[in-house]
């Protein structure tokens, strides 16, 4: 690993300050789960490195009646122990103990998921469906973008340099819903995801479909959500549905999966999620967090 | 560029100064001469190098030192500084270990998962140490010695 410069400012102020001053030349750290293998695998070699750990402001999980607010720094697990994560945001709770394992997830944060930006972020689905906002602090104050616009291509963002998110927030739902996301990879444990599916159906029947790992950036399907909309789950709905969904994907061949395999799984997981989630929404459904491949 | 960092390692006070390239798993092998943290993988996947950074565990290979200025980091050396844990002789009595390489990532991940879950079932024991490779024995000695423990207090 090359040799870098490091701060590690208390405020994000100060943190844009220098995120400016070297601007392409400067990475911000947070979890490092990401970051450090990319440093060590010579991929990127940083003259500065920004660690956010000592702003607090960024360490803030709290859900205000109208939003979820996830901060920069909040882990994985500190999801997954959050009481509220699990009952009002069920859909993220489940995502995140898919990520890795829990050594990693003790110090990898959502917000370090999402902009490191791999097709395969376990975190995307979850938020995508949920219709997260991204909240990025700049020189000028804030932005916000909504997260089926942040995701420019495979590890790319709509963030340039001196620009750091600050936090996800994640709007509260109005009325009953169930949801579900399904990892599937080769194995349990430390593997990426060949396909990732996120699914919402809510009473009103209204559906929310996105997936990962099957397209250069995480993405949602529209176009089977507008078919979906007000019908009932029957057979032949659901398997038209997932005929629709999978055109939204554009999956390619790598170690984890051929193309061929990614295109046919995907229309298989979005039937099988989909039932998951409605099942949930009915109360029948197998719970949170419990294996649905 | 070096820096001087202070954290507690094992209960104790360290002062080290180290470079911002430095990771945590080379200081506390090669400077600090704590030796139970293997390089395994090096890229944070087989948890070979597990420590627990103020009580949660970590990789130390994806660390860098500097991010632990002020922190407290335990390894195994930490843990049986009064004799061996229940669980270490737990495992003893299984013979869980064949070649050892990954018994201190295995003992802390396990260490961590009893503390925050008393009485965990064998699927959450399976998913705790999921990320913790074992190429020896196929795992069931592991797991039986932390149900067993599991069962106990």
């Amino acid at each position: 690993m090359n040799n870098f410069d490091y701060a590690k400012p208390s405020t994000l102020k100060e943190a844009i300050d220098i995120y400016k001053k070297y601007g392409e030349k400067a990475k911000l750290l947070m979890g490092g789960t990401d970051l450090v293998v990319l440093m060590d695998d010579g991929v990127l070699s940083p003259e500065m490195v920004i660690d956010l750990k000592g702003i607090e402001e960024l360490k803030k999980l709290e859900f205000d009646g109208e939003y979820l607010h996830i901060g920069a720094g909040v882990t994985f697990n500190e999801l997954i122990d959050s009481p509220v994560v699990k009952e009002k945001f069920p859909v993220i709770w489940e995502a995140s103990r898919t990520v890795a394992s829990t050594g990693v997830r003790n110090k990898a944060t959502l917000v370090g998921n999402i902009c490191s930006a791999v097709p395969s972020a376990d975190s995307a689905p979850a938020l995508l469906v949920r219709g997260a906002i991204v909240v990025i602090a700049t020189e000028n104050g804030d932005r916000e973008v909504p997260i089926t616009e942040f995701f420019t291509g495979p590890r790319r963002t709509v963030l340039s340099p001196g620009e750091i998110v600050k936090e996800v927030k994640v709007p509260a739902s109005n009325g009953k819903f169930g949801g579900s996301y399904i990892k599937l990879g080769r194995y349990d444990g430390e593997d990426l995801a060949q396909v990732g599916v996120a699914t919402i159906v809510t009473e009103n029947k209204d559906y929310k479909i996105a997936f990962c790992a099957v397209a250069p950036k995480p993405v949602r399907a529209f176009e089977a959500e507008e078919f979906l909309k007000g019908k009932d789950l029957t057979d032949d709905v659901l398997e038209e549905a997932a005929k629709i969904a999978v055109k939204a994907i554009s999956p390619i061949s790598d170690i984890r999966a051929s193309k061929e395999y990614r295109l046919y799984v995907s229309g298989v997981l979005v039937k099988r999620s989909l039932k998951a989630s409605f099942s949930r929404l009915n109360g029948n459904g197998p719970a949170y967090g419990e294996r649905l491949v | 560029m070096k820096r001087e960092i202070k954290f507690t390692l094992n209960g104790d006070p360290v002062k080290i100064e180290v470079m911002p390239n430095e990771k945590l798993l080379d200081v506390l092998r090669d400077r600090l001469g704590v030796k139970s943290p293997k390089h395994g993988c090096g890229r944070g996947e087989c948890g070979a190098c597990t420590v627990l950074l103020n009580g949660k565990s970590i990789r130390s290979c994806i660390t860098l030192a500097i991010e632990v200025d002020g922190q407290e980091i335990t390894t195994l050396e930490g843990l049986e500084k009064n004799g061996m844990t229940e669980l270490q002789k737990s495992f003893l009595q299984h013979n869980s270990f064949q070649c050892g390489f990954c018994a201190p990532g295995m003992t802390l991940t396990a260490t961590e998962l009893l503390k925050k879950n008393p009485h965990p079932d064998e699927e959450e024991i399976r998913e705790a140490i999921a990320g913790n490779l074992c190429r020896c024995t196929g795992y069931k000695n592991i797991i039986d010695a932390i149900v067993d423990v599991s069962k106990k207090g």
